[in-house]
């Protein structure tokens, strides 16, 4: 774990380098870049780990933040209640979800994943009582852990910890007896089943696991913004998310967090006018043809490629 | 120890499996033969909980399994292996053994402590490496063994859940000569703790291994008994062994 102590420091002292530099800009920029490097995580546990793609990972996320949004409109704004209730109903969802979702197999799953997706994405449209369409702005931050979670410094620290934490978590998952299980069944899911592990129950666990952990994203990007929007839910955020897996390293430990950055950083830059001027509105053809690079030259992602050069 | 009454199951308008009867005692090892198509695989497909039993019961160490899912019959000492190999590929052959051993070892639904740490799981991969010739290779990944050390790692996969019956499906498939005399020896040594339900096209290993001997036609028994008796048997030489043996 030694890029990880490395890692961490470098996290820990990137906001007081661009407060010193006076840019303060980029510490809530860094902050977006952690929630999601937590989503695209939860998602390579089932996409990368288990060999399930799913195409709906968007709805457990949005799910997350919706409940901290809702919560927070209704006067509930201890973290202490809201984040454990985004938790749960995320993992509620995913098990409603992955029930059905893992009976089928390959391209019936990815579509079946991404229609379940679909249909929470337009339940929240619905939803009048809180925007609708247009989504609902939070009347703050959540509150608890004895700091005032409005500065924007505090907030980075803490939702660093808690990406910490899920990394930590999603570690020795995936070295645990469960984490080789889970291996084999993306190897050979019939032998698995033949030497005698009921494949079915560990896929779920699988896909409820990380889609507790996307609704934890979620409940953290709600605050991120202090607004919700059907936006989370669209299938457009769970492709972004594979996208963010895939440049990072399908089944590489550091896959998403580390495709989170490449992103969110590139989206940053390119999009701004410094790197691309006049062009910089097509910056998404950069990003694509990054993307096909990556694919085609690294099929292990950054992560993959990183591993060869140390020679791991 | 293993009983199949009227085993049947069509796929579509084809029965692959007619009415099948069996006996399998404890401690023999019996050979199941039969022409391509007869319904082999399928059948171990059945035993094994991979294909649900459109009819009959099928019943193991005297309780009934035929609704038993295959996780439960393994539990129960029942494992199979593959005529065409599959082991997992991307796993170091330690790994792959020992994934098998933690199958029937303990829970695995356990998230915390790392697998690499838990000696015991790893001692009995070894040992199970070492009963199926692959010591040499523990460390290496599945995929760069040679055929007849998958084949040899396919057969260490169901021996290393501990099975009271193991269904060999062809195990010697593809095999050169020398490789066939390794599983053989293996057979030879494995049937003093298990019991065998071999299924194979080498007459030759058939006729040296099997204390008796089912033939398989169309879906259906047409014999059982000793290897002497299936010798004898008109009908079986009419349909299945013909000119093999009467030479």
């Amino acid at each position: 774990m030694k890029p990880a102590i490395v890692l961490a420091l470098l996290a820990c002292l990137f906001p007081l380098a661009m407060q010193a530099m006076d840019q303060d800009f980029y510490i809530s920029f860094a902050t977006r870049v952690l929630i999601y490097a937590m989503a695209a995580a939860s998602l390579n546990l089932v996409l990368g780990y288990g060999g399930m793609v799913s195409f709906g990972h968007a709805a457990f996320f949005g799910a997350g933040a919706y409940i901290v949004g809702i919560l927070a409109v209704e006067g509930v704004s201890s973290a202490w209640l809201a984040w454990p209730a985004a938790v749960g109903v995320a993992a509620l969802a995913a098990l409603a979800i992955g029930a059905v979702s893992l009976r089928t197999r390959g391209v019936y799953f990815i579509m079946i994943t991404l229609a379940f997706a679909q249909m929470m994405y337009y339940v929240f449209v619905s939803l009048k009582a809180y925007g609708g369409d247009d989504g609902v702005a939070l009347p703050g931050r959540s509150s608890g852990f004895g700091v005032d979670l409005r500065g924007d410094l505090a907030w980075y620290y803490l939702v660093l910890a808690l990406l910490g934490g899920v990394l930590y978590l999603l570690h020795r998952l995936v070295h645990s007896r469960f984490g080789r299980v889970i291996e084999a069944i993306r190897e050979n899911e019939t032998r698995a089943a033949a030497i005698g592990y009921p494949v079915y129950r560990y896929k779920l666990l699988c896909f409820v696991i990380s889609g507790a952990i996307a609704g934890l994203a979620g409940a953290l990007i709600a605050n991120q913004s202090v607004y919700v929007s059907p936006s989370l839910l669209h299938w457009i955020q769970s492709g972004t998310l594979m996208i963010m897996v895939i440049l990072g390293g399908v089944g590489r430990f550091w896959g998403g967090p580390l495709g989170a950055v490449l992103l969110l950083t590139l989206e940053e830059t390119l999009s701004g006018t410094q790197m691309l001027g006049p062009y910089s509105m097509h910056w998404q053809l950069a990003v694509g043809a990054i993307l096909l690079a990556v694919v085609l030259f690294a099929p292990q992602g950054i992560a993959g490629l990183i591993a060869r050069r140390r020679g791991a | 120890m293993l009983e199949l009454k009227g085993v049947s199951k069509r796929f579509g308008g084809v029965v692959a499996t007619d009415r099948v009867t069996l006996d399998v005692a404890q401690g023999e090892v019996h050979a199941l033969i039969g022409p391509n198509g007869a319904g082999k695989t399928t059948l171990i497909g059945q035993i094994s909980g991979a294909l649900a039993a459109d009819a009959g019961e099928i019943g193991f160490l005297g309780s009934d399994i035929t609704k038993a899912k295959q996780h439960e019959r393994v539990k129960a000492g029942l494992a199979r292996s593959y005529q065409i190999t599959s082991i997992f590929k991307r796993f170091s052959v330690l790994d792959n053994l020992a994934l098998a051993v933690q199958a029937r070892s303990g829970s695995s639904f356990s998230f915390w402590r790392p697998v690499a740490a838990e000696a015991a799981l790893f001692e009995e991969a070894r040992a199970i490496a070492a009963e199926v010739g692959l010591s040499e290779k523990t460390s290496s990944l599945a995929a760069t063994l040679a055929h007849g050390e998958q084949r040899a790692l396919e057969v260490g996969l169901a021996l290393a859940t501990h099975p009271k019956l193991v269904l060999l499906d062809e195990p010697m498939a593809g095999m050169g000569p020398e490789e066939s005399a390794r599983m053989i020896s293996l057979i030879g040594r494995v049937r003093a703790k298990v019991t065998v339900l071999l299924v194979e096209h080498d007459m030759d290993a058939v006729f040296r291994l099997a204390d008796r001997i089912t033939v398989m036609v169309n879906g259906r028994v047409i014999a059982t008994g000793s290897p002497e008796e299936i010798r004898a048997d008109t009908e079986v030489r009419r349909a299945y062994l013909g000119d093999e043996l009467a030479a």
